[in-house]
Protein backbone atom coordinates (compact mmCIF):
# COMPACT_ATOMS: atom_id res chain seq x y z
CA UNK A 1 0.00 0.00 0.00
CA UNK A 2 1.54 3.24 -1.14
CA UNK A 3 1.17 5.78 1.67
CA UNK A 4 3.91 8.36 0.41
CA UNK A 5 1.00 9.51 -2.31
CA UNK A 6 -0.61 12.64 -1.45
CA UNK A 7 -4.49 12.29 0.14
CA UNK A 8 -5.69 14.31 -3.01
CA UNK A 9 -4.11 11.54 -5.33
CA UNK A 10 -5.90 8.88 -3.54
CA UNK A 11 -8.74 10.88 -3.46
CA UNK A 12 -9.11 10.69 -7.16
CA UNK A 13 -8.94 6.82 -7.24
CA UNK A 14 -12.13 6.42 -4.80
CA UNK A 15 -15.54 7.44 -4.66
CA UNK A 16 -16.67 10.14 -2.42
CA UNK A 17 -20.25 10.96 -1.19
CA UNK A 18 -21.12 13.87 0.77
CA UNK A 19 -22.79 13.55 4.17
CA UNK A 20 -25.98 14.41 3.18
CA UNK A 21 -25.98 11.70 -0.14
CA UNK A 22 -24.70 9.28 2.63
CA UNK A 23 -27.37 9.66 5.21
CA UNK A 24 -29.83 8.91 2.60
CA UNK A 25 -28.15 5.96 1.45
CA UNK A 26 -28.43 4.79 5.00
CA UNK A 27 -31.60 5.65 5.34
CA UNK A 28 -32.13 2.29 2.48
CA UNK A 29 -31.12 -1.15 3.00
CA UNK A 30 -27.86 -3.29 2.47
CA UNK A 31 -24.98 -0.21 2.87
CA UNK A 32 -22.42 -1.35 5.12
CA UNK A 33 -21.08 1.60 7.39
CA UNK A 34 -17.52 1.52 8.70
CA UNK A 35 -16.10 4.04 11.10
CA UNK A 36 -11.95 3.71 10.29
CA UNK A 37 -10.98 5.96 13.28
CA UNK A 38 -9.46 4.41 16.57
CA UNK A 39 -11.40 3.12 19.37
CA UNK A 40 -11.36 6.05 21.29
CA UNK A 41 -12.35 8.38 18.30
CA UNK A 42 -15.82 6.15 18.33
CA UNK A 43 -16.46 6.15 21.46
CA UNK A 44 -16.14 9.66 21.67
CA UNK A 45 -18.92 10.22 19.20
CA UNK A 46 -20.15 7.88 15.93
CA UNK A 47 -22.72 7.61 13.32
CA UNK A 48 -25.17 5.12 14.07
CA UNK A 49 -24.82 1.55 13.27
CA UNK A 50 -21.05 2.54 12.03
CA UNK A 51 -19.18 -0.72 12.73
CA UNK A 52 -15.48 0.39 14.16
CA UNK A 53 -12.40 -0.69 12.04
CA UNK A 54 -9.36 0.86 12.65
CA UNK A 55 -6.85 1.99 9.94
CA UNK A 56 -4.56 -0.59 10.76
CA UNK A 57 -6.51 -3.43 10.74
CA UNK A 58 -8.57 -2.83 7.44
CA UNK A 59 -7.18 -5.70 5.18
CA UNK A 60 -7.62 -8.18 8.28
CA UNK A 61 -11.11 -7.24 9.48
CA UNK A 62 -13.07 -6.53 6.41
CA UNK A 63 -13.73 -10.02 5.39
CA UNK A 64 -15.72 -10.76 8.27
CA UNK A 65 -17.90 -7.71 8.51
CA UNK A 66 -18.19 -7.49 4.94
CA UNK A 67 -18.03 -11.05 3.50
CA UNK A 68 -19.90 -9.78 0.32
CA UNK A 69 -17.33 -8.36 -1.65
CA UNK A 70 -19.87 -6.40 -4.10
CA UNK A 71 -21.94 -4.95 -0.98
CA UNK A 72 -22.06 -1.17 -0.76
CA UNK A 73 -19.76 0.23 1.75
CA UNK A 74 -19.68 3.44 3.12
CA UNK A 75 -16.17 4.73 5.42
CA UNK A 76 -16.07 7.62 7.36
CA UNK A 77 -13.22 8.84 9.82
CA UNK A 78 -12.70 12.22 11.37
CA UNK A 79 -12.48 14.35 8.63
CA UNK A 80 -12.51 12.22 5.18
CA UNK A 81 -8.69 10.92 4.80
CA UNK A 82 -8.27 7.75 6.59
CA UNK A 83 -11.32 6.91 5.19
CA UNK A 84 -10.32 7.38 1.54
CA UNK A 85 -7.17 5.78 1.94
CA UNK A 86 -8.95 2.47 3.79
CA UNK A 87 -11.60 3.10 0.75
CA UNK A 88 -8.66 2.83 -1.42
CA UNK A 89 -7.21 -0.36 -0.04
CA UNK A 90 -10.75 -1.97 -0.20
CA UNK A 91 -10.86 -1.49 -3.71
CA UNK A 92 -7.56 -3.21 -3.92
CA UNK A 93 -8.57 -5.83 -2.11
CA UNK A 94 -11.59 -6.27 -5.06
CA UNK A 95 -14.13 -4.51 -3.48
CA UNK A 96 -16.09 -2.79 -6.14
CA UNK A 97 -19.12 -0.61 -4.09
CA UNK A 98 -17.05 1.58 -2.02
CA UNK A 99 -16.98 5.28 -1.42
CA UNK A 100 -15.55 7.30 1.49
CA UNK A 101 -17.54 10.15 3.56
CA UNK A 102 -16.37 13.42 2.09
CA UNK A 103 -15.17 15.53 5.49
CA UNK A 104 -15.85 12.57 8.06
CA UNK A 105 -18.09 12.84 11.07
CA UNK A 106 -17.03 16.80 11.48
CA UNK A 107 -18.93 17.66 8.01
CA UNK A 108 -21.31 15.03 9.00
CA UNK A 109 -22.21 16.95 12.00
CA UNK A 110 -21.99 20.16 10.46
CA UNK A 111 -24.61 19.03 8.20
CA UNK A 112 -26.79 18.75 11.09
CA UNK A 113 -26.49 14.86 10.84
CA UNK A 114 -27.33 13.18 13.91
CA UNK A 115 -24.65 11.05 15.73
CA UNK A 116 -24.69 9.10 18.92
CA UNK A 117 -22.23 10.30 21.82
CA UNK A 118 -22.35 10.37 25.22
CA UNK A 119 -24.45 12.55 26.98
CA UNK A 120 -23.20 16.06 28.18
CA UNK A 121 -21.35 17.61 25.63
CA UNK A 122 -22.54 18.85 22.23
CA UNK A 123 -21.32 19.04 19.26
CA UNK A 124 -18.97 21.74 19.19
CA UNK A 125 -17.85 20.90 22.87
CA UNK A 126 -17.00 17.89 21.28
CA UNK A 127 -14.90 19.31 18.73
CA UNK A 128 -13.68 21.84 21.32
CA UNK A 129 -12.06 19.64 23.77
CA UNK A 130 -11.05 16.88 21.28
CA UNK A 131 -7.52 16.72 22.93
CA UNK A 132 -8.45 16.38 26.22
CA UNK A 133 -10.95 13.63 25.56
CA UNK A 134 -8.92 11.74 23.10
CA UNK A 135 -6.14 11.15 26.40
CA UNK A 136 -7.50 8.08 27.55
CA UNK A 137 -6.90 8.91 31.16
CA UNK A 138 -9.63 12.44 30.36
CA UNK A 139 -11.95 11.49 28.50
CA UNK A 140 -15.11 12.49 27.82
CA UNK A 141 -15.98 11.41 31.62
CA UNK A 142 -12.96 14.17 32.42
CA UNK A 143 -14.22 16.57 30.22
CA UNK A 144 -17.52 16.85 31.75
CA UNK A 145 -16.07 16.94 35.00
CA UNK A 146 -13.86 19.91 33.98
CA UNK A 147 -16.68 21.40 32.56
CA UNK A 148 -18.44 21.22 35.73
CA UNK A 149 -15.71 22.39 37.92
CA UNK A 150 -16.23 25.76 39.78
CA UNK A 151 -12.83 27.21 40.40
CA UNK A 152 -11.62 30.31 42.33
CA UNK A 153 -9.07 32.50 41.18
CA UNK A 154 -7.13 34.76 44.09
CA UNK A 155 -5.89 37.43 42.05
CA UNK A 156 -5.84 38.05 37.97
CA UNK A 157 -2.10 39.31 38.55
CA UNK A 158 0.99 37.49 37.31
CA UNK A 159 -0.15 33.99 38.79
CA UNK A 160 -3.75 34.39 38.12
CA UNK A 161 -3.80 35.70 34.31
CA UNK A 162 -1.98 32.48 33.07
CA UNK A 163 -3.86 30.30 35.32
CA UNK A 164 -6.79 32.01 34.36
CA UNK A 165 -6.38 31.57 30.79
CA UNK A 166 -5.65 28.04 30.03
CA UNK A 167 -8.40 27.11 32.97
CA UNK A 168 -10.41 28.63 30.44
CA UNK A 169 -9.49 26.95 27.66
CA UNK A 170 -9.56 23.25 29.13
CA UNK A 171 -13.34 24.11 29.97
CA UNK A 172 -13.84 24.97 33.11
CA UNK A 173 -16.84 25.70 33.80
CA UNK A 174 -17.29 28.15 36.33
CA UNK A 175 -14.28 30.34 36.69
CA UNK A 176 -14.52 33.31 39.62
CA UNK A 177 -11.77 35.98 40.03
CA UNK A 178 -11.53 37.69 43.02
CA UNK A 179 -9.50 41.21 43.02
CA UNK A 180 -9.90 44.49 43.80
CA UNK A 181 -7.09 46.17 41.35
CA UNK A 182 -7.02 47.88 38.18
CA UNK A 183 -4.99 46.96 35.50
CA UNK A 184 -1.75 48.59 35.23
CA UNK A 185 0.63 49.71 31.93
CA UNK A 186 3.02 47.71 34.37
CA UNK A 187 1.41 44.77 34.63
CA UNK A 188 1.30 43.58 31.05
CA UNK A 189 4.96 42.47 30.94
CA UNK A 190 3.01 39.62 32.87
CA UNK A 191 -0.31 39.76 32.99
CA UNK A 192 -0.87 38.20 29.64
CA UNK A 193 -4.76 37.93 30.68
CA UNK A 194 -5.16 41.96 29.53
CA UNK A 195 -3.67 44.03 27.55
CA UNK A 196 -2.81 47.37 26.31
CA UNK A 197 -6.47 48.93 25.39
CA UNK A 198 -7.80 47.83 28.78
CA UNK A 199 -5.21 49.19 30.73
CA UNK A 200 -7.40 51.21 33.35
CA UNK A 201 -10.03 48.89 33.60
CA UNK A 202 -11.39 46.62 36.48
CA UNK A 203 -9.02 43.49 36.16
CA UNK A 204 -11.95 41.15 37.00
CA UNK A 205 -13.59 43.06 34.02
CA UNK A 206 -10.71 42.62 31.48
CA UNK A 207 -10.23 39.20 32.55
CA UNK A 208 -13.78 38.39 31.88
CA UNK A 209 -13.88 39.77 28.47
CA UNK A 210 -10.40 37.40 27.74
CA UNK A 211 -11.97 34.90 28.72
CA UNK A 212 -15.26 35.03 27.09
CA UNK A 213 -13.49 35.75 23.35
CA UNK A 214 -11.19 32.78 24.06
CA UNK A 215 -14.17 30.25 25.08
CA UNK A 216 -17.82 31.34 25.55
CA UNK A 217 -18.27 27.44 27.82
CA UNK A 218 -17.30 29.36 30.55
CA UNK A 219 -18.96 31.14 33.21
CA UNK A 220 -16.59 33.95 34.76
CA UNK A 221 -18.05 35.29 38.10
CA UNK A 222 -16.42 38.39 38.83
CA UNK A 223 -15.36 39.42 42.53
CA UNK A 224 -14.29 42.83 42.76
CA UNK A 225 -13.22 42.78 45.92
CA UNK A 226 -9.98 42.62 48.37
CA UNK A 227 -10.93 39.03 50.62
CA UNK A 228 -11.66 39.50 53.98
CA UNK A 229 -12.57 38.57 57.29
CA UNK A 230 -15.66 38.72 56.67
CA UNK A 231 -16.07 38.22 53.12
CA UNK A 232 -14.35 35.35 52.29
CA UNK A 233 -16.51 32.66 53.78
CA UNK A 234 -19.50 33.91 51.17
CA UNK A 235 -17.25 33.85 48.20
CA UNK A 236 -15.35 30.64 48.76
CA UNK A 237 -18.07 28.47 50.11
CA UNK A 238 -19.61 27.85 46.30
CA UNK A 239 -16.82 26.87 44.87
CA UNK A 240 -14.95 23.28 44.52
CA UNK A 241 -11.01 24.58 44.49
CA UNK A 242 -9.28 27.81 45.49
CA UNK A 243 -6.30 28.79 43.22
CA UNK A 244 -3.95 31.24 45.35
CA UNK A 245 -2.16 33.78 43.58
CA UNK A 246 -2.51 36.77 45.97
CA UNK A 247 0.41 39.10 46.85
CA UNK A 248 0.00 39.47 50.19
CA UNK A 249 0.42 37.39 53.53
CA UNK A 250 -2.66 38.47 55.21
CA UNK A 251 -4.72 37.14 52.33
CA UNK A 252 -2.78 33.94 52.01
CA UNK A 253 -3.32 33.05 55.78
CA UNK A 254 -6.62 34.04 55.78
CA UNK A 255 -7.26 31.53 52.57
CA UNK A 256 -5.47 28.93 54.06
CA UNK A 257 -7.38 29.41 57.62
CA UNK A 258 -11.53 29.71 55.69
CA UNK A 259 -10.62 26.77 53.17
CA UNK A 260 -9.40 24.30 56.09
CA UNK A 261 -12.49 25.43 58.12
CA UNK A 262 -14.62 24.96 54.57
CA UNK A 263 -12.56 21.86 53.59
CA UNK A 264 -11.42 23.34 49.97
CA UNK A 265 -8.61 22.28 48.29
CA UNK A 266 -6.17 25.67 47.57
CA UNK A 267 -3.18 25.25 44.67
CA UNK A 268 -1.28 27.81 46.42
CA UNK A 269 2.05 29.67 44.09
CA UNK A 270 4.00 32.45 44.91
CA UNK A 271 6.55 34.30 42.73
CA UNK A 272 9.12 36.84 43.79
CA UNK A 273 12.11 37.88 40.95
CA UNK A 274 13.38 34.52 39.18
CA UNK A 275 12.02 31.96 41.45
CA UNK A 276 8.38 30.23 42.76
CA UNK A 277 7.02 27.76 44.86
CA UNK A 278 4.07 25.72 44.42
CA UNK A 279 1.94 23.19 46.46
CA UNK A 280 -1.48 21.77 46.75
CA UNK A 281 -3.26 22.11 50.29
CA UNK A 282 -6.10 19.02 50.83
CA UNK A 283 -7.13 20.04 54.00
CA UNK A 284 -6.73 16.97 56.34
CA UNK A 285 -5.33 14.88 53.46
CA UNK A 286 -2.30 16.49 53.64
CA UNK A 287 -0.08 19.77 55.53
CA UNK A 288 -2.21 23.11 55.05
CA UNK A 289 -0.18 26.25 54.61
CA UNK A 290 0.41 26.81 57.97
CA UNK A 291 1.94 23.61 58.57
CA UNK A 292 4.83 24.60 55.95
CA UNK A 293 5.15 28.23 57.16
CA UNK A 294 3.56 28.62 61.01
CA UNK A 295 4.35 32.06 60.94
CA UNK A 296 4.80 34.71 57.81
CA UNK A 297 7.93 36.71 57.74
CA UNK A 298 7.74 40.58 58.85
CA UNK A 299 7.51 43.08 56.25
CA UNK A 300 11.10 44.20 55.67
CA UNK A 301 11.61 40.64 54.79
CA UNK A 302 8.80 40.16 52.83
CA UNK A 303 9.75 42.15 49.45
CA UNK A 304 7.03 42.31 46.81
CA UNK A 305 7.10 41.91 43.30
CA UNK A 306 6.71 45.80 42.93
CA UNK A 307 9.61 46.62 44.98
CA UNK A 308 11.56 43.77 43.75
CA UNK A 309 10.83 42.76 40.39
CA UNK A 310 9.63 39.29 39.12
CA UNK A 311 10.22 37.39 35.77
CA UNK A 312 7.03 38.08 33.67
CA UNK A 313 8.14 34.31 32.36
CA UNK A 314 8.38 32.86 35.61
CA UNK A 315 5.19 33.45 36.89
CA UNK A 316 3.67 32.48 33.70
CA UNK A 317 5.16 28.72 34.55
CA UNK A 318 4.33 28.70 37.87
CA UNK A 319 0.51 29.68 36.85
CA UNK A 320 0.48 27.33 34.69
CA UNK A 321 1.99 24.83 36.93
CA UNK A 322 -1.17 25.60 39.33
CA UNK A 323 -3.72 25.18 36.24
CA UNK A 324 -2.14 21.70 35.94
CA UNK A 325 -3.10 21.34 39.62
CA UNK A 326 -6.62 22.45 39.00
CA UNK A 327 -7.04 19.70 35.94
CA UNK A 328 -5.95 17.25 37.68
CA UNK A 329 -7.96 17.77 41.16
CA UNK A 330 -11.31 18.87 38.92
CA UNK A 331 -10.74 15.55 36.84
CA UNK A 332 -9.30 12.94 39.85
CA UNK A 333 -6.10 12.20 37.65
CA UNK A 334 -2.74 12.14 38.14
CA UNK A 335 -0.64 12.71 41.00
CA UNK A 336 -1.56 16.45 42.80
CA UNK A 337 1.38 18.09 44.69
CA UNK A 338 -0.49 17.31 48.37
CA UNK A 339 2.84 17.39 51.13
CA UNK A 340 5.19 18.63 48.68
CA UNK A 341 6.60 22.02 47.96
CA UNK A 342 8.28 22.45 44.38
CA UNK A 343 10.26 25.33 43.74
CA UNK A 344 11.43 26.58 40.93
CA UNK A 345 14.64 28.39 39.77
CA UNK A 346 14.30 30.46 36.43
CA UNK A 347 17.85 31.24 36.40
CA UNK A 348 19.44 27.96 36.56
CA UNK A 349 16.26 26.04 34.59
CA UNK A 350 16.02 23.78 38.12
CA UNK A 351 13.45 22.10 39.91
CA UNK A 352 13.84 21.07 43.58
CA UNK A 353 11.18 19.19 45.45
CA UNK A 354 10.80 19.28 48.95
CA UNK A 355 8.52 17.36 51.50
CA UNK A 356 5.93 19.14 53.89
CA UNK A 357 4.38 17.39 56.29
CA UNK A 358 1.51 18.06 58.62
CA UNK A 359 2.39 19.79 61.77
CA UNK A 360 1.09 17.59 64.75
CA UNK A 361 0.93 21.70 66.28
CA UNK A 362 -0.62 22.85 63.83
CA UNK A 363 -3.21 25.64 65.26
CA UNK A 364 -5.29 25.22 62.35
CA UNK A 365 -5.35 21.50 61.24
CA UNK A 366 -3.07 20.01 64.03
CA UNK A 367 -5.11 17.73 66.09
CA UNK A 368 -5.75 19.90 68.93
CA UNK A 369 -6.81 22.59 66.80
CA UNK A 370 -10.12 24.31 68.07
CA UNK A 371 -13.33 23.07 66.51
CA UNK A 372 -15.01 25.98 65.09
CA UNK A 373 -18.66 25.97 65.81
CA UNK A 374 -21.07 26.98 63.02
CA UNK A 375 -21.80 30.26 64.61
CA UNK A 376 -18.30 30.99 64.58
CA UNK A 377 -17.33 29.67 60.79
CA UNK A 378 -17.10 33.51 59.40
CA UNK A 379 -15.11 35.03 62.68
CA UNK A 380 -11.47 35.38 61.77
CA UNK A 381 -8.68 37.22 63.78
CA UNK A 382 -7.10 40.09 62.24
CA UNK A 383 -4.29 38.78 59.83
CA UNK A 384 -3.23 42.54 58.98
CA UNK A 385 -1.71 42.93 62.60
CA UNK A 386 -0.94 38.90 62.52
CA UNK A 387 0.98 39.64 59.50
CA UNK A 388 2.62 42.83 60.64
CA UNK A 389 4.20 40.74 63.41
CA UNK B 1 31.67 17.03 54.95
CA UNK B 2 31.06 19.79 52.31
CA UNK B 3 27.86 20.48 51.88
CA UNK B 4 25.98 23.27 48.93
CA UNK B 5 23.89 25.97 50.85
CA UNK B 6 21.29 27.42 48.58
CA UNK B 7 20.01 30.87 49.21
CA UNK B 8 17.18 32.39 47.52
CA UNK B 9 16.45 35.97 45.74
CA UNK B 10 15.05 37.68 48.67
CA UNK B 11 18.09 36.96 51.11
CA UNK B 12 20.72 37.56 48.28
CA UNK B 13 21.06 40.96 49.02
CA UNK B 14 23.46 39.26 51.96
CA UNK B 15 25.73 37.06 50.00
CA UNK B 16 26.64 39.49 47.64
CA UNK B 17 23.90 37.75 45.23
CA UNK B 18 25.15 34.38 45.90
CA UNK B 19 22.73 31.94 45.28
CA UNK B 20 24.72 28.72 46.60
CA UNK B 21 27.85 28.31 48.87
CA UNK B 22 30.32 25.41 49.51
CA UNK B 23 30.76 25.33 53.07
CA UNK B 24 31.65 22.68 55.26
CA UNK B 25 30.16 21.29 58.67
CA UNK B 26 28.60 18.26 60.26
CA UNK B 27 25.53 19.77 61.17
CA UNK B 28 23.21 22.47 59.79
CA UNK B 29 23.94 24.40 62.55
CA UNK B 30 27.48 24.25 61.57
CA UNK B 31 27.10 24.61 58.06
CA UNK B 32 25.15 27.81 58.76
CA UNK B 33 27.85 29.10 60.93
CA UNK B 34 30.15 28.79 57.97
CA UNK B 35 27.78 30.82 55.99
CA UNK B 36 27.22 33.33 59.10
CA UNK B 37 31.48 33.79 58.77
CA UNK B 38 31.15 34.50 54.82
CA UNK B 39 28.50 36.53 54.89
CA UNK B 40 27.78 37.80 58.64
CA UNK B 41 24.14 40.38 57.64
CA UNK B 42 22.32 36.90 57.17
CA UNK B 43 22.54 35.68 60.49
CA UNK B 44 20.04 38.31 61.97
CA UNK B 45 17.99 37.45 58.88
CA UNK B 46 17.60 33.93 59.35
CA UNK B 47 18.12 33.12 63.24
CA UNK B 48 17.78 34.93 66.77
CA UNK B 49 19.04 34.05 69.95
CA UNK B 50 21.34 30.92 68.18
CA UNK B 51 17.81 29.52 67.28
CA UNK B 52 15.87 29.39 63.61
CA UNK B 53 13.34 32.39 62.76
CA UNK B 54 10.17 30.63 63.02
CA UNK B 55 9.15 31.83 59.64
CA UNK B 56 12.38 30.59 57.85
CA UNK B 57 12.57 26.45 56.81
CA UNK B 58 15.81 25.07 56.30
CA UNK B 59 15.49 21.61 54.58
CA UNK B 60 18.44 18.72 54.41
CA UNK B 61 18.17 16.59 50.83
CA UNK B 62 14.17 17.58 50.71
CA UNK B 63 13.56 16.87 54.20
CA UNK B 64 12.42 19.85 56.76
CA UNK B 65 14.80 19.94 59.54
CA UNK B 66 11.91 21.26 62.04
CA UNK B 67 10.43 17.69 61.76
CA UNK B 68 14.32 15.99 62.51
CA UNK B 69 16.83 17.55 64.84
CA UNK B 70 16.55 21.75 63.96
CA UNK B 71 19.68 22.59 63.62
CA UNK B 72 21.80 19.51 65.70
CA UNK B 73 20.04 17.38 62.38
CA UNK B 74 23.36 15.95 60.28
CA UNK B 75 24.26 16.20 57.04
CA UNK B 76 26.57 14.26 55.02
CA UNK B 77 28.95 14.99 52.70
CA UNK B 78 27.47 16.64 48.92
CA UNK B 79 23.87 17.29 51.00
CA UNK B 80 22.00 20.00 49.76
CA UNK B 81 20.94 22.98 52.66
CA UNK B 82 17.77 25.02 51.22
CA UNK B 83 16.81 28.21 52.88
CA UNK B 84 13.40 28.95 52.26
CA UNK B 85 11.09 31.55 53.49
CA UNK B 86 7.55 32.44 52.88
CA UNK B 87 6.95 34.45 49.92
CA UNK B 88 3.90 35.94 48.94
CA UNK B 89 4.57 37.73 45.21
CA UNK B 90 1.67 36.65 43.15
Amino acid sequence: MPTTETIEQVKQRIEEVDPQEASEELAGDGVALIDTREAIEHREAHIEGGQLLPPTQVADGIEELVPDHSQRVLLYCASGNRSARAADELRELGYDNVASVAGGIKAWEAAGLPVIAPEGMSAEQRMRYSRHTLLPEVGTEGQLKLLNAKVLLLGAGGLGSPTALYLAAAGIGTLGIVDDDIVDESNLQRQVIHNTARVGQPKTESAKKAIEELNPDVNVVEHRTRLDASNIIGIIKDYDIVVDGADNFPTRYLLNDASVRLRKPVVSASILAFDGQISTFVPFEGPCYRCLYPTPPPPELAPSCGAAGVLGVMAGVMGLLQANEVIKLSADIGEPLVGRLLLYDSLGTRFTELKVRRDSECPICGPDAPEIPEAEMGKFPDYEAFCAG
Amino acid sequence: MSVKVKIPSQLRAATNGEGELEVEGGTVGEALDAVFDQHDGLRERITQDGDLRRFVNVYVSGEDIRFQDGLETAVADGDEVTILPAVAGG
